[in-house]
């Protein structure tokens, strides 16, 4: 065995088996984490892992993201590579070139040669932008875009191509490699006057120089932010439900535990997430209360998550308490409570994450913990949950009241076996004065389009999606129970709601209670009515300039973009305009998770951030689909001095007024 | 040393309606609640817990289904839970009320040490704020009634020091224990259970005494024992005006409420 060869071997073999050690022990960490079935359905979970994290279909939703694009697929191409230039330092005289048939040689020689260039190149524009135009949300409290980790990785990409480079043109020269290889041949031209000991050297160094930086890579990967390149892709065939707004049940008996306060709670998927985060920043930019410079930062709890992994993983391990807290004010490695109450469950954390890291669940698991454990909550949810769980609303109205909105329709019981739709009001709908025009306005439209309707009056209870998003997962398991039995008992089959919350809950966390009935929201109804010509509005609806906002539990909790846009073009006769972020982007109003029950303390308001987007447009009317953002609008509008010169109103109004 | 906690089950009042041909309260499917200030009469005997080496007792005399409201307490977390229960013991007023509370005190000090008997100010059905003070002049305990905050507690010397909420002032009172004490809402907060403890509160054992524990003359309890009797419950007429809310429970969302109503009216203008 010649020296050279010796040595390699042993650097191989060293680097290898600590690579394999830090590896073993990320898997470790990873497996204190609770149990959690993610491996059902196969099929579909290969067709996600394909769609994103081989076709890198989020990634790709950003212009840069094509940069990424061709880096990981040059990386993923130049693996064979790497281990050819492995095999070559263990035994000596191979060369894939040589091992391949003519054609394929060649073919390889071309391929790796101007791929490689491609990797260079990305590499050299990913430096150029964390140097010179770094966007906002590389950077945050903890790290920045130009961070020392980040530098090195990518120095160590440029350093691995150009010694790659170097390498193949000073074997060119000395004729010892083939020239399908047009960058290292046009390199070797420049190296053509050296003399051959010169370039002996050239290519010895550059060998080693390649093969160093390559086992320290390998080396640094499971030690830094790059581990995404070692888990990205098993955290995409893991991901979890295809709607992560929907909490998981929990099983009360005596024993349990509720929710996550130490990180050893979490599932291993959510560990998992921790050491796949990317710091790509993208949660951060949409992150609606991060915003309006609240302490949450969806990035920052996953950091926070894989930091107390780190640190307590060893000895949670041992079955010996961690040292740091999960939830508390210990600084890094710990979540703030405050940034816990801020999220507003918008889901644009989940919807934008490239590697489908699950954000908000991890919220809403810390929740749990502390309200079913610690009853520790914001002073005001303590008259939310009481109110829920007494009078089955939020604001503690005596239940008798639910019929008062409809004194005027006379009896709209829903008659088992005679009413075709339960027409599920919401406490919205039935208590907040002006939210109770949406639910007048929608039984007119129902009324003039046919439809067979009734309520449950008085016997209508809450449907509980505060209490879930708040983590009151006890008070919300009871209240889902009492509806699930109550609408079976009515034999109901197919329910409309005049809000996006009662829909999707009923629609998706009833599921979980064997309910699974027709749901609608009112826009799926009325756009569904307009299509079949049983409404037949003359376009003419007088609101000026319309622009519709999404609600986030309509939009990006249940992809419901269309319907709510063609009732406006149906009842004014114009598309309606767009916020500047719209659809899977919309910014969320605020009050969304339970927000709406608690005061925003710190930071500026989210829905005054949204009427400065809408204002930059002056609108006439804006437009909602759901009775916290109409509260929201209003409030917002009125705040900033210029509910004057705009009206709020939800879809159905518009609607009413067009069919007039 | 004891710490006991009278609570009484109310029936949701804001949810009660007024039978106008029997003029008997309608009951039917209404939830009954804890009264609210009994809340607070139990949450500070909690804190008391959490402070102190006592023992807390929740007592509460009713008929059976009394039972849910005491496995409430259980869940909050009080030692013990004692319901007086007895057909005897129906249709009492205040004098009869004090009667049976007292004698189921008493039977409690036989056994160890009586130091604080907690009261809510008044409840919201019966609002007549006589049975606190009727338990201490029965027993013969130092009297501090609309309590809002506990100063200090002399352990050795046997004295409490308390503040007394009294309209426009604050009273400091001292007193020897045992004593009686009943709170208003400004007192604390009360605390909201934790899953565990509703789960264990399911299956907690709940104490029930008849006359045959108390023993009491049965001419003295119950209605018999009554001198009071309700004759007639109304509810005044009203021609003008809604009540909108519970300014109590809720009043921030009350107060906009009636500003959204009072918009919605054109009674405003802004
Ligand atoms: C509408 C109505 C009107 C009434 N009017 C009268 C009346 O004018 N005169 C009269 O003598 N009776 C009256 N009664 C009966 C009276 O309410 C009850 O009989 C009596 O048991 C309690 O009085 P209270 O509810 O006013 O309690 P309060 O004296 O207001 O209660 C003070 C505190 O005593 C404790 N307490 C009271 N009752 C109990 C209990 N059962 N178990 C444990 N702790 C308790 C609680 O801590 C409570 O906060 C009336 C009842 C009703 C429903
Ligand atoms: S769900 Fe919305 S508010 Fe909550 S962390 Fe994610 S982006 Fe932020
Ligand atoms: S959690 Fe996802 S979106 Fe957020 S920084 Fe990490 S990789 Fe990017």
């Amino acid at each position: 065995m010649s020296p050279h060869q010796a040595i390699f071997t042993t650097l191989f073999a060293v680097a290898v088996l600590s690579f394999l050690f830090s590896c073993y022990q990320r898997v470790r960490l990873v497996a204190i984490g609770a149990s959690e079935n993610r491996f059902d359905d196969p099929l579909a979970r290969l067709r996600g892992m394909f769609r994103y994290a081989f076709a890198q279909k989020r990634v790709l939703a950003r212009p840069y993201g094509v940069n990424h694009f061709l880096l990981f697929w040059a990386f993923m191409l130049l693996l064979t590579a790497n281990g050819a230039f492995l095999l070559e330092g263990l035994i000596p005289g191979f060369s894939l070139a040589s091992a391949l048939p003519a054609p394929l040689g060649h073919g390889q020689e071309l391929l790796f040669d101007i791929v490689s260039l491609v990797a260079l190149g990305s590499v050299l524009v990913a430096l150029a932008r964390r140097l010179f135009f770094p966007p906002a949300y590389l950077g945050n409290d903890y790290t920045r875009p130009a961070s020392g980790e980040a530098l090195l990785i990518l120095g160590m990409i440029a350093a691995l191509m150009t010694a790659f480079f170097l390498l193949n043109a000073a074997r060119i020269a000395l004729g010892q490699a083939g020239t399908w290889q047009p960058v290292s041949s046009a390199l070797a031209g420049l190296l053509n006057g050296l003399s051959p000991s010169v370039l002996e050297g050239v290519a010895g160094v550059s060998w080693w120089l390649h093969a160093l930086v390559l086992l320290l890579f390998m080396n640094l990967l499971p030690r830094s932010k790059h581990m995404h390149i070692l888990t990205a892709i098993p955290n995409c065939y893991f991901n979890g439900p295809a709607r992560p707004n929907v909490q998981s049940r929990e099983a009360f008996e005596k024993g349990r535990r509720y929710g996550v306060g130490s990180v050893e709670q979490f599932s291993w998927k959510d560990l998992l997430d921790s050491l796949t985060c990317t710091e790509c920043g993208r949660c951060q930019d949409l992150c609606p209360a991060h915003a309006t410079t609240k302490p949450l930062n969806p990035r920052r709890i996953v950091h926070d998550i894989k930091l107390n992994l780190l640190m307590n993983g060893p000895a949670l391990r041992d079955g010996a308490p961690g040292t740091l807290a999960l939830i508390g004010d210990a600084g890094e490695g710990t979540v703030g409570e405050e940034a816990i109450w801020a999220c507003t469950t918008c889901g644009a954390c989940t919807s934008v994450c490239p590697v489908l890291i699950e954000q908000m669940p991890k919220i809403i698991k810390m929740r749990r913990h502390l309200v079913q454990e610690k009853a520790r909550f914001p002073e005001e949810l303590l008259n939310l949950f009481e109110n829920m769980e007494q009078r089955s609303n939020p604001w503690g109205i005596a239940p008798s009241e639910r019929t008062k909105w409809s004194s005027q329709l006379g009896d709209r019981t829903f008659k088992p076996g005679e009413t075709e739709y339960l027409f599920f009001v919401g406490c919205a709908g039935t208590f907040d004065s002006r939210n109770k025009h949406v639910t007048v306005a929608l039984a007119t439209i129902l009324d003039a389009a046919g439809v067979s309707w009734g309520t449950l009056g008085r016997e209508e209870r809450c449907c509980g999606d505060s209490v879930r998003r708040l983590g009151n997962e006890y008070v919300f398991d009871a209240m889902a129970g009492e509806n699930v039995a109550l609408f079976r008992e009515k034999g109901i089959t197919r329910v409309v709601t005049q809000c996006p919350h009662c829909f999707s809950t009923l629609k998706n966390d009833y599921r979980q209670y064997g309910l699974d009935i027709e749901v609608l929201h009112h826009s799926h109804l009325l756009a569904r009515l307009v299509a079949e010509g049983r409404l037949t509005p003359a376009g003419q609806a007088s609101f000026g300039k319309v622009m519709f906002h999404d609600s986030c539990y309509l939009g990006r909790h249940n992809d419901t973009y269309e319907a709510p846009r063609i009732v406006l073009a149906a009842a004014t006769g114009t598309a309606p305009a767009e916020f500047g972020r719209n659809h899977e982007n919309g910014f969320c109003c605020g009050a969304g998770g339970g927000r709406m029950w608690l005061e925003e303390q710190s930071g500026t308001r989210i829905n005054l951030e949204r009427i400065r987007e809408a204002m930059q447009q002056r609108p006439d009317t804006l437009c909602v689909s759901c009775p916290y953002c109409m509260t929201m609008m209003e409030d917002g509008l009125k705040d900033l001095g210029v509910a004057d010169a705009v009206r709020v109103r939800d879809i159905a109004e518009i609607m009413a007024d067009g069919i007039r | 040393m004891l710490v006991i906690s009278c609570i009484k089950q109310v029936p949701d009042t804001t949810q009660v309606q007024i039978d106008p041909v029997t003029n008997t309260l309608i009951r039917d499917g209404i939830p009954f609640i804890i009264n609210p200030y009994d809340a607070h009469a139990l949450e500070e005997g909690l804190r008391l817990k959490d402070r102190y080496d006592v023992r807390t007792v929740a007592l509460s005399m009713g008929p059976p289904n009394t039972e849910a409201t005491l496995r409430k307490a259980c869940a909050l977390g009080v030692d013990e839970a004692i319901l007086l229960s007895d057909r005897a013991f129906g249709g009492a007023d205040t004098l009869a009320t004090s009667k049976v509370l007292s004698a189921a005190i008493e039977r409690l000090a036989a056994q160890e040490d009586v130091g604080i008997v907690f009261c809510g100010k008044q409840t919201i059905d019966g609002d007549t704020a006589q049975v606190g003070p009727g338990i201490a002049s029965r027993l013969g305990f130092s009297q501090l009634t609309l309590v809002d905050r506990i100063e200090s507690i002399d352990f050795p010397r046997k004295t409490i020091t308390v503040r007394r909420k009294l309209e426009g002032r604050h009273e400091i009172v001292e007193a020897p224990l045992p004593v009686m004490i009943t709170v208003v809402r400004e007192l604390n907060r009360p605390r909201y259970p934790v899953v565990a403890m509703r789960l264990a509160a399911r299956e907690a054992a709940i104490t029930v005494w008849d006359n045959s524990v108390l023993k009491l003359d049965a001419a003295t309890v119950g209605l018999k024992g009554s001198p009071t009797w309700v004759s007639k419950i109304f509810s005044p007429e009203r021609d003008q005006g809604e009540i909108i809310g519970d300014g109590i429970k809720n009043p921030v969302g009350t107060a906009s409420l009636l500003l959204d109503k009072l918009l919605d009216k054109d009674l405003l203008t802004i």
